[in-house]
């Protein structure tokens, strides 16, 4: 099943609700408001056309604080109906929030506390919302495009 | 020539100096510690197999800083990880050693610039004797990093060990 099916399915599941496609990508993917982004992933692990039942992975985007936008992208795969899939929200770079995915896919933990540690982007319902690569007590979150690193960390010089 | 290569007679009795016979045994016995923090450790573990054979130097990987002479840091050195190595280094008995292999425990290697994750240079959380470059160091530069070891151990004497000049602040740097 290609995504412009998948997209049509869930058109056709979700009334009144926008899903953008996203074309030129590999795999193919749609764009979901953050607000639906549980109900639409519950929907797609459980759909038995689709059945995504594997979170391969989770990105961070940050677009900067001239465009004020920040994305996370999951890539989904259906072992049993072999297709891939991408999709992407879009949030507010002023306070990135959006709900976890750890009751849908338990491998969403880690990848969720990595986006969190890497860009400071905030997932509702979490477990266990910690830095998992960064120590605790680091400051910042070093993959956002203005990110600056520290002076000092527990007395060491950070710069070369 | 070695000490014990030498022909023992007079009902083998040897007299030395004891300065000689300590350098000589510590030397000869310099325990790494046995763990690296990236992928020079792999030239490390490379340099312990049969072709390179760093056994024949007595060097032994031991598995805990309470037996180990020397620390050989194999790789990058990371914020998180330096509080544990600069533990590690705490934890060994004196005399100890510090061998730093591989560009990145160096000086930070590629990290220098951009790796905001990376300590810029071992030195910089504990006192090191010898700088193996390399990315990574082939074992036979890790080989000439422990042979520039023990010549610095050679020339070392009890009358005024490391220790002690420190605390009598004549160490120098």
């Amino acid at each position: 099943m290609k995504a412009e099916e998948i997209k049509i399915l869930l058109e056709k599941s979700f009334p009144g609700k926008a899903f953008e496609l996203i074309e030129n990508a590999t795999p193919q993917g749609l764009a979901v408001s953050a607000e639906d982004l549980v109900e639409v992933m519950d929907f797609l692990h459980t759909h038995n056309q689709l059945y995504f039942d594997m979170l391969s992975c989770i990105t961070g985007l940050d677009n900067g604080p001239e465009t004020g936008t920040m994305e996370v992208i999951y890539n989904l795969y259906s072992i049993p109906n072999n297709i891939h899939l991408m999709v992407k929200v879009v949030l507010n770079r002023d306070k990135p929030t959006i709900d976890s995915l750890v009751d849908l896919w338990k491998t969403a933990d880690w990848q969720e506390r990595e986006v969190f540690d890497m860009f400071g982007i905030h997932f509702n319902n979490h477990p266990d919302l910690r830095r998992i690569l960064m120590p605790a007590d680091w400051e910042g979150y070093p993959l956002r495009k203005d990110y600056k690193e520290q002076t000092y960390y527990r007395g060491m010089k950070v710069e070369y | 020539m070695g000490l014990l290569d030498q022909k023992i007679t007079h009902g083998g009795v040897i007299i030395s100096k004891l300065d000689d016979l300590i350098n000589w045994a510590r030397l000869s016995s310099m325990w790494p510690m046995g763990f690296g923090t990236a992928c020079c450790a792999i030239e490390f573990m490379s340099a312990q197999s049969t072709p390179y054979d760093l056994d024949r130097f007595g060097v032994i990987p031991r598995a805990s800083p309470r037996q180990s002479d020397v620390m050989i840091v194999a790789g990058t050195v990371t914020f998180k990880m330096a509080d544990r190595v600069r533990r590690l280094y705490e934890q060994m008995a004196e005399p100890r050693y510090v061998i730093s292999m591989g560009s990145c425990s160096n000086c930070g290697g590629p990290y220098w610039e951009h790796g905001y994750h990376v300590v810029k240079g071992v030195d910089r959380i504990i006192p090191v004797d010898v700088y193996v470059p390399g990315c990574p160091p082939r074992p036979e530069a890790l080989i000439g990093g422990l042979i520039k070891l023990q010549d610095k151990i050679r020339s070392e004497t009890i009358v005024a060990p490391k220790a002690v000049e420190k605390i009598l602040g004549t160490h120098e740097g």
